[in-house]
């Protein structure tokens, strides 16, 4: 009797409905498509970014300029040489191009943001500091003095 | 004989359109880097013609050298990496308890010289551990761990009036000098 009562539920639909499922995809689609930020430029010299335990946050992104500072990359060593040398955009710049590029940089902010500009720096672990010296010395002329050694959490071991 | 076609069915076949979604997801689930910007943050003095001559009495000042051999020296004597912390926290805090060392926390001074030989590597930790002293004495004046001050949200205000009365009590002040070309 029993059994005959269990096989008669299960001769209820057992498929789940998946007409929703695209929608659903589509849904975490736009998610990644919006929050993406494809990498603006391609870069030409060593990243491996020491780790830092005190970090903090930056809160607006518009203001931040980004120099990267490191040996060039394998295939450019013949081009560059193998010291370490600093990459704004796409390109390299010398020490005393820095005050022009802080002065563009800050050119394509709005007026009332200009003195809050925060230059980002991203170094390899193995540069030296004299040329961290250089640059910090040229940003002061610049007058671009809100830096930022940017890091992140070291992994866990 | 064409209207005997169109009187079929004449939706498209939207099952595969899962599929196509799921690549164009992955696709985007692989490039996206979630953008995370940290970093120590720093304000650099002003242009060097502009400043003035700041005396401080040498017992304010916190004096950590780095060498090109990434040897550290912190108020003269020798010292591994991991001590700068603590040794930093009690010259901090020490509010003219020790006659040679600092006054008050206001007053003290952390200086940092790097060689033009140190490896960023090397003057990030010391940069990191110095911050980290701040920090924890700035937490323990807030009673609260040093995890919880770091999540401190800028935007609650009263989590933000906490940091400034902890920023107040124990302002950040590191010099940083001008790195020397002495090899060493």
């Amino acid at each position: 009797m029993s059994a005959h009562k269990f096989k008669k539920k299960t001769s209820a639909s057992q498929e789940i409905p998946t007409s929703a499922l695209p929608d659903i995809i589509f849904m975490l689609l736009f998610f990644f498509m919006v929050t993406t930020v494809m990498r603006e430029n391609t870069l030409k010299v060593e990243q491996r970014i020491p780790p830092a335990t005190q970090l903090k946050k930056i809160e607006r992104k518009s203001l931040v300029t980004y120099m990267y500072v490191g040996k060039p990359l394998d295939h450019l060593k013949a081009k560059f040489g193998s010291e370490p040398l600093i990459q704004v955009n796409d390109v390299f710049i010398g020490t005393e191009e820095i005050v022009q590029f802080v002065e563009e940089e800050r050119g394509k902010l709005d007026e009332v943001e200009r003195d809050q500009m925060i230059i980002s720096l991203k170094v390899d672990k193995e540069t030296k500091m004299g040329i961290i010296g250089d640059i910090k010395q040229q940003l002061r002329e610049a007058n671009a003095r809100l830096l930022n050694y940017s890091s992140r959490l070291p992994l866990a071991d | 004989m064409p209207r005997s076609n169109r009187s079929r069915e004449a939706g498209v076949n939207s099952s595969s359109m899962a599929d196509i979604a799921f690549l164009l997801l992955i696709f985007f689930l692989v490039t996206t880097t979630i953008a995370s910007d940290k970093g120590i943050p720093m304000v650099l003095p002003p242009k060097s013609d502009q400043q003035d001559e700041i005396k401080l009495k040498d017992k304010n000042i916190f004096k950590v050298l780095i060498n090109s051999k990434d040897q550290l020296l912190v108020e003269g004597e020798p010292m591994d990496l991991d001590d700068i912390r603590a040794n930093c926290k009690v010259f901090l805090d020490n509010r003219g308890k020790n006659p040679s060392s600092s006054e008050s926390p206001q007053k003290a001074v952390v200086s940092i010289k790097a060689d033009r030989g140190t490896t960023y590597e090397v003057y990030l930790e010391v940069l990191d551990e110095v911050t980290a002293a701040y920090n924890e004495l700035r937490a323990e004046y807030l009673g609260i761990t040093l995890e919880q001050y770091l999540q401190l949200d800028m935007k609650v205000p009263k989590q933000k009036a906490a940091y400034t009365a902890a920023r107040r009590e124990f302002p950040l002040q590191i010099s940083e000098a001008e790195p020397t070309n002495i090899g060493g």
